[in-house]
C-alpha cells in the first residue's frame, strides 16, 4: 500500500542535501593535456598521466582553476587564498591511480548560497540554499560490464574499461543541509539544480548536459518528525540524470522513507540508484560503515594560492545572473508571474527564448512549448529537451499559422508529425497533405450536406436559436477533416441559414 | 680507459683519441666480464647503447657542437622510465613493462648525448638500504662481494666502483644515492628537492624522492648534475629557477673563508670508530684548506627517522596503489569468473616483496581515520621542526657536514631480518630529504678496522647546491694528494681485465 505524498508531509519534515558534479568544458583534462571531447573512441584520449603509468605526474590545468573560481564567485562563495589538493584513496578498476585527486579540508570556494524561487500555494516564494563548498577534482574512467542481465558488475561476463573520461575536470558543489522546505522539497531540489545549471551555462564553464553526465546530481534526503530536532538517517540517490528526475527522486525517497518509518523500520544509510523508468530507487552501496579514504595532501602538486587581484578580475567578468535575466525576459515578453513560474518550472525558458529570437511572437512560442509540446513530453514520459522538435520548427509553425496556411488545430498535427520524426514542419505539411480548406464552394457543399442530415438542428438555427449552430459547425469540420477555418464555416453556415448579422 | 673519470673520457672523445662506440663497447665488455659477480645491472641495452654511441660519433664527425658529456656511457637506476626499455623498479610487479615514454631525466641525458648502457639493480621501489630487497637478487659490493653495496641505489654505485660505468643516475628518498656512494667509495649527490624533474621517476615517496648524479669524482657528478637538472613543466614541484653553477664550483674547489658546520647530533655514539676517525681527518683537511669549522646543533634530528618512517610509507601506500594489474605489469589469477578485485589482490600478493608490503601496511595504517593526526600529522610537524633546525644551522654555517652513514658496508643477510637496524643506517641522510635541501657523499678513506670505504656528507641550503660541490672538490683534492691515488685503486681486482 503506497503512502500518499500528503500523508508524508503531514507527519514528516524532509531535509535535503544536494551534491552536484559538473564536468568543466576545458579543452584539456584536469592534470594532463589530453582532449576532453565527449564520445571519442574508447581509450584514444589518454596519456601516461591519465593512465597512471609509473612515473607520470599531474600538473594542474589553470583554466580549470579559473572556471572553479568563477563558479565560486557566481555562487556567492568566498575564495580561499590558499587551498590544496588531496588524495582520496580507494581501489576501483576505472580509477587508474587507485586514488582520486580531489580537495578535502582545504577547498577552493566556501560558504556561498543560491536563491531559488518556486511557485507555492501562496504564490512565488524564494528559498535560500546554502552552499558549503565548491571544490575541484578529476573524473574517473568508465566501466562497461558486458554480459549478464543487468549491465551491472554482478553477473557480468567481463568488463571493459574506457579511460577517456579519466581526468576530466570535475567541480563538486555541495550544499549545507536544506531544512524548512516542507512539502516543496522536491520542487526546491529541482529549482536549485536548474538554477545552478543556468548559472553554469551563463558562465560558459560547462556543457551542463545532464543526459551526457556533464552535470550529475546526488540527492540526499532524510525525514524527521515535524518539530523534531535530530536529523533522520539519509539516503544518497545517484544517477539522477534530468531536472525532472531530481524532483521525482526526492519525492520518491520521501515516500519510501516515510513508509519505512511508519512501519517501525529504519532507513539504511546507503547510496541508491534512481531508475528513470519506474521513478524508484534501488539499493546501492551501504554507507553504514564509513569508507576510510585516507585523505592526505597531494604531494605531487603545490598549493593553489590565487592572487586577490586575479579573483577581482574574474569577478568583473561574471555574466548576468539567471534570476536577473528571467526578470528581464518577463518584462520584455510581458508575461504574468504565474505563467513565468510555469515556464521556469517546465524548464522551457531557454527554448522559448530561442524560439522568440527566431521571430516567433513570445506568447505563441510560450503557449506551444508549455502547452501542446509539454503535454506530449509528459505523455511520452521524457524531457522536452529529448523531443526532436526544435525552436526552429516551432518558429516555422507559428509563422505558418500567422500566414493563414495553418489553423491552430492543423498546427497541432504538424507538431505531432515533427515529434514523430516525420521531418521539418514543411515536410510534415506536405507528407500529410495538411492544408486549410479556403474554397467556399467545397465548404458550402459540406454545409448543405450537414444541414440536410441534421434538418431539425438547422431549423432551430434558422429560427434564431444560435447556440445550436455549434453542433453543425463541428459536423462540418469533421466533414472537411479539420482542414477548414472554423470562423469561415460559421460565417457561411449562418449566412446559409439566414442568420447573417 | 674504463678507469678514467667521465671528464677524462669526454676529453679523449673531444680530442678524437677514442670514439663513443669504442668507449661504450669497452664498458659493455667490462659488464660481461664482471657483472656475474657484481649483479649491478638488471638489463643491459647493448644494441641501444651502441646505436646511441654511433649517433654521437657521427655528430662529432660532422663537427656538431656537443655537450660536455656527449658520448660518455651511463648506468640508469631501474626506477627511471626509459622509452622501450624494461623498467622494473626491482619489482616482480613491473616485470616485462616497457614504458612508452621517457622520463625527463632520460630525455635530458639523450639531449646531452649521454649513452645509456642499461638499468641498474635497486631495492624494490627504492625501499631499502642494501639492494637485498630487489626481487631479482642482491647486488654485491665490489670492495667485498659478501657485503652490501648500499641501497636503494646499490646497482648504480656498484657499477661505478666496478668500472662498469663512469656515470650513473640514482634517486634519493632517505639516502638512496648517498649511502650507496659512501659504502662503495664513490660520489653521489642528492640535489635540492625540485632541482631535477621527478617526471618519469617511479614514485616511492613523492615529497622526498629526488633524482641525482653519481660518479667517481666530484667534477663528474657536477657535469652530470647540470645535464639533468632544470625546471620541468611536467613536474609541478620542479623549481623554476636557474640551475646552480655546480660545475664551476667543482672546478674551483675553493673553501677559503667558508664556514663548515659540524652537526653535533650526527656523530658520536653509534658511529663506527673508523667512520669517526675518517670524518675528523677530513675536517682537519678542510680547515687546512682555509675553511672555518664550527659546531651546530639540530635538536630535532633525533625524531627524523621516526617521522620519515611515517611520511614515506604513507605516501608509498598511495603511490603504489596503481600497481593493480589492470593496465600494465604482472597479472595473476585472471581466470574465468575471477573478479577484478581478486585479480588485484592476487597480483599485489605475488608481485610485491616483503619490505614493500610492510611499508604499504604501515602507511595505510598511519593515514587511517582516527590515526592520521597522531601519525602522519605529527610526522609533518616534525618535518617542519627539522627544516627550522636546518634554517638556524645555516645561519651559522655555509654548509653542514657529517659522516654519511654510521657504519661501513655490512654483510649481505646481516640485517635482512631486522628492519629497524637497517633503517638506522639512514639516520644521517634522512634529515636532508625531510628538509628538501641538497646533500653529497664523497669518499673520505677506509675505516681502519675493516678496510672498507667511509663516506663524508656535505649538506647545502635549498638551491645553493654549488656550495657542497666547492667543499666536496676541496676535500677530494686534499685527500687525493694525501693518498697519492684514487681510493678505488685500493679496491680488490675483479674478474675482468684492468
Amino acid at each position: 500500500m503506497t503512502l500518499s505524498y500528503d500523508d508524508v508531509i503531514a507527519k514528516y519534515e524532509p531535509v535535503l542535501g544536494l551534491e552536484v558534479h559538473v564536468e568543466l568544458n576545458t579543452n584539456s583534462k584536469m592534470f594532463c593535456g589530453c582532449s576532453t571531447v565527449f564520445g571519442a573512441e574508447p581509450n584514444t584520449q589518454t596519456c601516461p598521466v591519465c593512465l597512471a603509468l609509473p612515473g607520470a605526474l599531474p600538473v594542474v590545468n589553470e583554466k580549470a582553476i579559473e572556471s572553479t573560481i568563477k563558479i565560486g564567485l557566481a555562487l556567492n562563495c568566498s575564495i580561499a587564498p590558499f587551498s590544496r589538493f588531496a588524495r582520496k584513496n580507494y581501489f576501483y578498476p576505472d580509477m587508474p591511480k587507485n586514488f582520486q585527486i580531489s580537495q578535502y579540508d582545504e577547498p577552493i570556494c566556501v560558504d556561498g548560497y543560491v536563491d531559488v524561487e518556486i511557485e507555492t500555494d501562496e504564490g512565488p516564494k524564494t528559498f535560500r540554499v546554502e552552499v558549503e563548498r565548491v571544490h575541484m577534482e578529476e573524473d574517473t574512467g568508465k566501466s562497461l560490464h558486458v554480459g549478464g542481465a543487468t549491465g551491472r558488475i554482478h553477473g557480468a561476463e567481463y568488463s571493459l574499461l574506457d579511460y577517456n573520461r579519466a581526468g576530466i575536470p570535475l567541480v563538486e558543489i555541495v550544499t549545507k543541509i536544506v531544512p524548512g522546505t516542507g512539502k516543496y522539497a522536491p520542487e526546491v531540489a529541482k529549482a536549485y539544480v536548474a538554477e545552478l545549471r543556468d548559472i553554469l551555462r551563463a558562465l560558459g564553464v560547462s556543457d551542463v548536459k545532464m543526459e551526457q553526465g556533464s552535470l550529475r546530481c546526488d540527492a540526499n534526503v532524510s525525514l524527521r518528525l515535524i518539530g523534531a530536532e535530530k536529523l533522520g538517517t539519509r539516503s544518497e540517490t545517484k544517477n539522477v540524470n534530468s531536472l525532472r528526475s531530481v524532483e521525482r527522486a526526492v519525492r520518491g525517497e520521501m515516500i519510501r522513507h516515510a513508509e519505512l518509518l511508519n512501519a517501525g523500520g529504519r532507513v539504511v544509510q546507503e547510496t541508491r540508484h534512481f531508475q528513470e523508468d519506474t521513478g524508484l530507487t534501488r539499493s546501492g552501496r551501504s554507507k553504514e560503515q564509513a569508507e576510510d579514504y585516507r585523505y592526505f595532501p597531494e604531494p605531487d602538486l603545490v598549493p593553489v594560492a590565487p592572487d586577490a587581484a586575479w579573483i577581482e578580475e574574474l569577478r568583473a567578468t561574471l555574466p548576468e545572473r539567471p534570476s536577473i535575466r528571467r526578470k528581464r525576459l518577463q518584462e520584455a515578453w510581458a508575461v504574468p508571474d504565474k505563467e513565468m513560474a510555469a515556464m521556469i518550472n517546465a524548464d522551457v525558458l531557454d527554448i522559448v527564448e530561442a524560439t522568440v529570437l527566431l521571430g516567433s511572437d513570445p506568447t505563441k512560442a510560450r503557449s506551444w512549448w508549455l502547452g501542446e509540446i509539454s503535454r506530449i513530453a509528459n505523455d511520452k514520459n521524457v524531457a522536452i529537451a529529448d523531443l526532436t522538435i526544435t525552436p526552429q520548427d516551432v518558429a516555422e509553425i507559428v509563422a505558418l499559422v500567422n500566414a493563414g496556411e495553418l489553423t491552430d488545430k492543423l498546427a497541432r498535427q504538424v507538431v505531432e508529425g515533427v515529434i514523430a520524426g516525420e521531418g521539418k514542419p514543411s515536410e510534415v505539411v506536405a507528407k500529410r497533405g495538411i492544408k486549410v480548406v479556403n474554397d467556399d464552394g467545397a465548404l458550402m457543399a459540406a454545409i448543405e450536406k450537414v444541414c440536410a442530415e441534421q434538418a431539425e438542428t438547422a431549423e432551430k438555427v434558422r429560427n434564431g436559436h444560435l447556440p445550436a449552430a455549434g453542433a453543425l459547425i463541428g459536423a462540418v469540420m469533421k466533414e472537411t477533416k479539420g482542414q477548414a477555418d472554423a470562423a469561415r464555416v460559421r460565417e457561411l453556415l449562418l449566412g446559409h441559414l439566414g442568420q447573417a448579422n | 680507459m674504463i678507469r678514467n673519470s667521465a671528464s677524462e673520457m669526454a676529453a679523449k672523445l673531444a680530442a678524437g683519441e677514442t670514439t663513443s662506440v669504442a668507449l661504450t663497447q669497452a664498458h659493455l665488455d667490462r659488464i660481461t666480464a664482471v657483472d656475474a659477480d657484481i649483479h649491478a645491472f638488471l638489463y643491459v641495452d647493448t644494441e641501444g647503447a651502441l646505436a646511441q654511441a654511433a649517433a654521437v660519433d657521427a655528430k662529432r664527425a660532422k663537427g656538431e657542437k656537443l655537450s660536455p658529456l656527449a658520448g660518455v656511457p651511463l648506468a640508469l637506476k631501474d626506477v627511471m622510465a626509459q622509452k622501450g626499455v624494461p623498467t622494473t623498479c626491482g619489482s616482480k610487479i613491473l616485470e616485462g613493462w616497457r614504458p612508452p615514454y621517457d622520463s625527463t631525466v632520460v630525455a635530458n641525458l639523450k639531449k646531452n648525448d649521454v649513452v645509456i648502457l642499461g638499468k641498474t639493480n635497486m631495492d624494490e621501489f627504492a625501499m631499502g638500504s642494501s639492494t637485498e630487497n630487489s626481487a631479482y637478487g642482491p647486488t654485491h659490493n665490489p670492495w667485498d662481494l659478501t657485503r652490501i653495496p648500499g641501497g636503494s641505489g646499490g646497482g648504480s654505485s656498484a657499477a661505478l666502483a666496478a668500472f662498469e660505468a663512469p656515470l650513473a643516475i640514482g634517486t634519493d628518498t632517505g639516502g638512496s644515492i648517498r649511502q650507496p656512494a659512501a659504502v662503495t667509495g664513490t660520489v653521489g649527490v642528492k640535489p635540492t628537492y625540485g632541482g631535477v624533474s621527478r617526471f618519469g621517476l617511479v614514485a616511492f615517496s613523492s615529497s622526498l624522492d629526488q633524482a641525482g648524479p653519481c660518479a667517481r669524482t666530484v667534477l663528474d657528478t657536477a657535469l652530470l648534475h647540470e645535464a639533468i637538472a632544470g625546471h620541468d613543466p611536467k613536474d609541478a614541484t620542479s623549481i623554476n629557477a636557474p640551475v646552480p653553477q655546480v660545475v664551476a664550483a667543482a672546478k674551483s674547489g675553493d673553501v677559503k673563508g667558508m664556514k663548515i658546520g659540524v652537526v653535533k647530533e650526527l656523530n658520536g655514539d653509534g658511529y663506527q670508530p673508523g667512520v669517526r676517525a675518517r670524518f675528523e681527518e677530513s675536517l682537519e683537511l678542510l680547515a687546512k684548506a682555509g675553511a672555518e669549522i664550527v659546531e651546530v646543533s639540530a635538536p630535532n634530528f633525533e625524531y627524523a627517522l621516526a617521522a620519515y618512517y611515517l611520511i614515506a610509507p604513507s605516501e608509498c601506500s598511495s603511490n603504489l596503489a596503481r600497481f593493480d594489474a589492470m593496465r600494465y605489469g604482472l597479472r595473476v589469477g585472471d581466470v574465468d569468473g575471477a573478479s577484478a578485485e581478486s585479480v588485484m589482490n592476487l597480483t599485489r600478493e605475488v608481485g610485491f616483496g616483503k619490505e614493500v608490503k610492510r611499508r604499504i601496511i604501515l602507511g595505510t595504517y598511519a593515514l587511517s581515520s582516527g590515526y592520521y593526526d597522531a601519525y602522519y600529522g605529527s610526522a609533518q610537524k616534525v618535518r617542519t621542526l627539522i627544516t627550522q633546525d636546518f634554517t638556524k644551522a645555516f645561519e651559522k654555517a655555509d654548509v653542514l657536514v657529517s659522516p654519511t652513514c654510521p657504519t661501513t658496508a655490512f654483510k649481505i643477510g646481516e640485517k635482512a631480518n631486522d628492519p629497524l637496524a637497517m633503517y638506522l643506517n639512514d639516520i644521517a641522510t634522512i634529515p636532508v630529504n625531510m628538509a628538501g635541501i641538497g646533500g653529497m657523499s664523497l669518499p673520505s678513506g677506509l675505516a681502519d678496522e675493516d678496510g672498507l670505504p667511509v663516506g663524508f656528507q656535505i649538506m647545502s641550503p635549498v638551491m645553493k647546491d654549488e656550495r657542497m660541490y666547492s667543499v666536496g672538490a676541496a676535500l677530494e683534492a686534499a685527500l687525493l694528494s694525501k693518498w697519492g691515488a684514487p681510493l678505488l685503486d685500493k679496491a680488490p681486482v675483479l674478474g675482468g681485465a684492468r
